[in-house]
């Protein structure tokens, strides 16, 4: 890579009322509202058909919006086609040009910017150390491995200094273990470059790993946009507590403003819910959420500490799993529910035991619908 | 059982061979007949020479009607290629209102009977004066030709990742250099093997150009055409021939070449 | 594009030119292949289908004329039985021939693939005249016969001359719609079939034909409409006593000038392929018959 990549540094990437329709149908793409800022990693993640791609496709220039704006860097680019726009993108199953080798492939944008030959095999053997892969520039697309592959679509995409670089699921197509360490190289790269990464992927242990923000997206909205740990222990919608990581949900009625009431069971909950939470009328519907490791087990004789909610039930599953169990238990209201404890051994804990189940009352997180 | 149910028995085998012998024998022929010394189609030849070929070469009707079917055909091939290959890209797009329509029209010179093509074309072309003309010819095969481009570059765009455009416009290269850097060297064998198809369509049409000609002007079928029918010379076997060996070569040249590079192509 | 550029200012008229150039460009690129086809082959087939109505004068006289004359509809007669009896007999010859295709090795596919793709594309003249050679008295078929104790019979200018030359010309034809839709047949299902007990004969009878149906379809009317058009092979290898209807046609042009009773014999031509292809069109495209790609 040359100086100027650093020196330009990424471009901020705003979304407003980004919309997509096909036809009659529901909007794919519905009034999407999003502030990347210059130098993030901000990654899309949602179910397939959930719109994130559509919107990937709209930012590079492939899909025409229907209507909303799309800014880099300040500048409205709907008008301008992919090619004008100077954004980075690798694809999900590379797009190498299978006619060209690998340096021709990466020499490719280099060569439509007009950029002097020597400059070329300069800064084309630059990007092939960048992503390890010295020495194998004469090979074809089909002569390397999968990694290679996206190696090399990696460099091409990044090779003419773009102030933004757009990925869709780029390590979809690789093993487990190519991809963890892909992954590694991603972000290290997104370092190096200094330049706004947009990534979009439908794993959410990749989403949690890479990114600075997560944009959560199902149904053509974006449903939240934090950092991982906001999405994890904060989640505003039962959606986004469902697609990141485990949940316990109890679904009731709010009572009054601390007390959840639903079939056969009645929580606290915090007063202060999160922003969609509920905080109108206190017959509202709402959830609380809990997250497997928020959970204790008691023998259903044990005493309760204060502040803390009980729900009463009976173990139907022990699974011991080296670093951790986890318990399923059958709560009398007629749910199932799923603590993961730390591993040891507690004879008080054993299938169709008596059990009550315990958790501080501020871990819970309490959402709408 | 498993795999080999309702595999080839002997019965099959020799059923094969026999219509494998309908198929190809027929046209073989041909080739001793073009070496016999006598002036009859007695097969097999009693005595050989070569003097249908040198008759072939030299005889002003067989040279004039050679050089007109190649000069025309080479014309055909170059336009039915370039608007087919442009027509192909644009179905596979799929963004072309009205396909089904579209399709039938670019179907229908392989279903219409040649005969009832040929005398509307004569018809038309006697009004516009293009009838005897070289540019008659090639407008009136190219229109036969176009069809034949399409399925050999819809064959080759079916297996062609259109997002590879996608990937250039993202790099920075606009439509055309897209076109002339991406996607023609990809589908350059199914634009080969169509203008072969082409090529081969026109220097073997017959029933449009027998109604097309005129004294001055016809191609190689129709003087083959003229020659069986009006007398026993031996000439047209040596034609027969040549015609084989040349359309052999090009049909089965771009396979060949595929065959070397089968993974670019994908 | 960098931070310095004034996109904005010029965003909406590119935009707008953007918007413009994109719906059309697919059109554009199709429309020379369309009008060349329009022009030079659709509009001259209307033409002469129109002169059916409009030569000498408008009315429907000369189609009357088709129905009325006795020696018209014999040929037409003709005509059709010829293509059905061409059809039958390149059907029994392909079908063992394209499911041999299917299971030997791909090496000695690709032999019957050439072997198929060969005449399907080399001189037509060339193969007539040899058929020509081959059906002459005292020809090489003719000594077959003899041979066969069958006698030496004259071949050439006869229906079964004209009739074995058709054939030959469209067995391709034939063996590429099957060897596509068998091809196509999940092998599985046979095993499947016989592991349930079914013997061979079932296997085939209830499986496999059945399965190969769409090729046969496709085959059988490709083959029958074309053979309904045919004009060299008739020409060359019958007699004008035999006519089929595509030599009336050109013979109603060349030697008479009546380009009204050619288009009226052009019309039912047409009619009958239209019809048969709309027929089977539910069955087998004509499209995909001959690898054009279809969607929607």
């Amino acid at each position: 890579m040359t100086r100027t990549a650093h020196d330009k540094g990424g471009a901020a990437v705003h979304l407003t009322e980004l919309t997509k329709r096909y036809g009659n149908a529901p909007a794919a793409v519905d009034a999407v509202n999003l502030e990347i800022a210059a130098g993030e990693f901000m990654t899309l993640l949602g179910p397939s058909g959930s719109g994130k791609t559509t919107t990937l496709s709209m930012i590079a220039g492939f899909t025409r919006a229907t209507s909303g704006r799309i800014e880099v860097g300040g500048h409205d680019v709907a008008g301008l086609p992919p090619y004008k726009r100077d954004l980075g993108v690798v694809f999900q199953h590379y797009a190498l040009f299978p006619h060209m080798t690998a340096a021709q492939n990466i020499a490719f944008p280099l060569k439509q910017r007009k950029v002097g030959k020597a400059e070329i095999a300069a800064r084309v053997a630059d990007a092939l150390d960048l992503v390890h892969l010295g020495g194998m520039g004469d090979r074809l697309p089909r002569q390397l491995s999968g990694g290679q592959q996206q190696r090399v679509a990696l460099a091409r995409a990044v090779v003419f200094n773009p102030r933004v670089l757009l990925m869709d699921e780029p390590l979809g197509a690789l093993d487990k273990k190519l991809r963890e360490q892909l992954q590694g190289e991603i972000a290290r790269m997104h370092r190096d470059l200094g330049i706004t990464f947009v990534f979009v992927t439908h794993d959410q242990e990749e989403a949690l790993a890479l990114s600075d923000r997560i944009a959560v997206f199902n149904e053509g909205r974006i449903e939240q946009v934090g950092t991982a740990a906001d999405l994890y222990e904060r989640p505003e919608t039962l959606f986004v507590a469902r697609f990141l990581g485990e949940s316990n949900v109890l679904t009731g009625t709010m009572t009054d403003p601390s007390t959840l009431e639903g079939h056969g069971f009645r929580v606290a909950v915090p007063r202060t819910g999160a922003s969609g939470g509920p905080s109108g009328p206190a017959s509202r519907t709402a959830s609380v959420v809990i997250r497997p490791e928020r959970l204790t087990v008691l023998p259903a004789d044990a005493r309760i500490p204060a502040g803390h909610n009980a729900l009463r039930g009976t173990v139907s599953g022990l699974t011991y799993l080296g670093a951790h169990s986890t318990v399923t238990v059958e709560l009398d209201c007629g749910e199932r529910a799923t603590v993961r404890e730390p591993a040891a051994a507690r004879s008080e804990i054993s299938a169709g035991a008596p059990v009550q189940l315990t958790r501080p009352i501020a871990h819970g997180v309490l959402v709408s619908g | 059982m498993g795999e080999n149910e309702l595999r080839g028995g002997v019965g099959l085998r020799l059923w094969g061979a026999l219509v494998g012998a309908v198929l190809i024998a027929p046209t073989l022929i041909v080739i001793p007949l073009s070496f016999t010394g006598k002036a009859s189609f007695t097969f097999p030849p009693e005595s050989w020479s070569l003097r249908w070929y040198q008759n072939f070469f030299t005889d002003p009707g067989w040279r004039d009607a050679l050089l007109t079917s190649v000069r025309i055909a080479l014309l055909v091939a170059v336009l039915a290629s370039a608007l087919g290959t442009a027509a192909a890209l644009a179905l596979d797009s799929g963004r072309v209102p009205g396909k089904g329509l579209i399709n039938g029209l670019l179907l229908s010179p392989m279903v219409v009977p040649q005969i009832v093509a040929a005398i509307g074309v004569y018809a038309v072309f006697l009004k516009w004066g293009l009838a005897g003309t070289t540019l008659g010819f090639v407008l009136a095969h190219t229109a036969l030709a176009i069809p034949f481009v399409i399925v050999a570059v819809s064959a080759v765009l079916r297996g062609y990742d259109r997002r590879l455009e996608q990937a250039a416009a993202s790099l920075g290269a606009g439509p055309l250099t897209t076109f002339f850097q991406v996607t023609l060297p990809l589908i350059l064998p199914g634009v080969l093997s169509g203008a072969v198809f082409a090529f081969v369509t026109s220097l073997d049409e017959v029933v449009i150009a027998l109604y097309l000609q005129s004294p001055e002007l016809h191609t190689l079928p129709v003087q083959m055409f003229s020659s069986v029918t009006v007398e026993t010379d031996p000439t047209i076997a040596a034609a027969s021939t040549l015609v084989l060996v040349v359309t052999t070569m090009l049909i089965l040249l771009p396979q060949l070449l595929r065959r070397r590079s089968p993974e670019e192509t994908r | 594009m960098t931070a310095t550029t004034p996109l904005t200012p010029v965003a909406g008229t590119v935009a707008a030119a953007a918007r413009r150039g994109r719906r059309p460009r697919g059109l554009l690129l199709l429309a020379p292949a369309l009008v060349m086809l329009l022009v030079f082959f659709a509009y001259p087939v209307a033409d002469i289908v129109w002169r059916a109505f409009s030569e000498p004068h408008l009315g429907l006289q000369n189609l009357r004329d088709v129905f009325a004359d006795p020696v018209t509809l014999r040929v037409l007669t003709r005509t059709v039985v010829t293509a059905f009896g061409v059809a039958t007999l390149t059907l029994v010859l392909a079908y063992p021939y394209a499911h041999l295709m299917t299971v030997v090795s791909p090496r000695w596919r690709a032999v019957l693939m050439a072997l198929v793709l060969l005449p399907f594309w080399t001189s037509l003249m060339a193969r007539n005249f040899a058929w020509i050679v081959l059906l002459q008295d005292g020809g090489p078929l003719a000594k077959l016969t003899g041979l066969l104790g069958l006698g030496e019979k004259p071949l050439l200018g006869t229906a079964v001359g004209v009739a074995l030359g058709m054939v030959q010309v469209l067995l391709p034809y034939m063996v590429l719609p099957l060897y596509s839709a068998m091809s196509g047949i999940d092998r599985r299902l046979l095993s499947a079939a016989a592991s349930l007990g079914a013997p061979r004969r079932t296997v085939f009878g209830r499986i496999y034909l059945p399965l190969s149906m769409p090729g046969v379809v496709a085959g059988y009317t490709l083959v029958f409409v074309l053979a309904l058009g045919f004009y060299i092979t008739p020409r060359l290898l019958g007699s004008p006593q035999q006519s089929l209807i595509a030599q009336v046609i050109g013979t109603k042009v060349e030697k008479l000038l009546d380009f009204g009773g050619a288009g009226a014999l052009s019309l039912v031509l047409l009619a009958l392929t239209g019809l048969l292809l709309l027929a089977v069109s539910r069955v087998a495209r004509p499209a995909s018959m001959l690898g054009l790609k279809e969607e929607d």
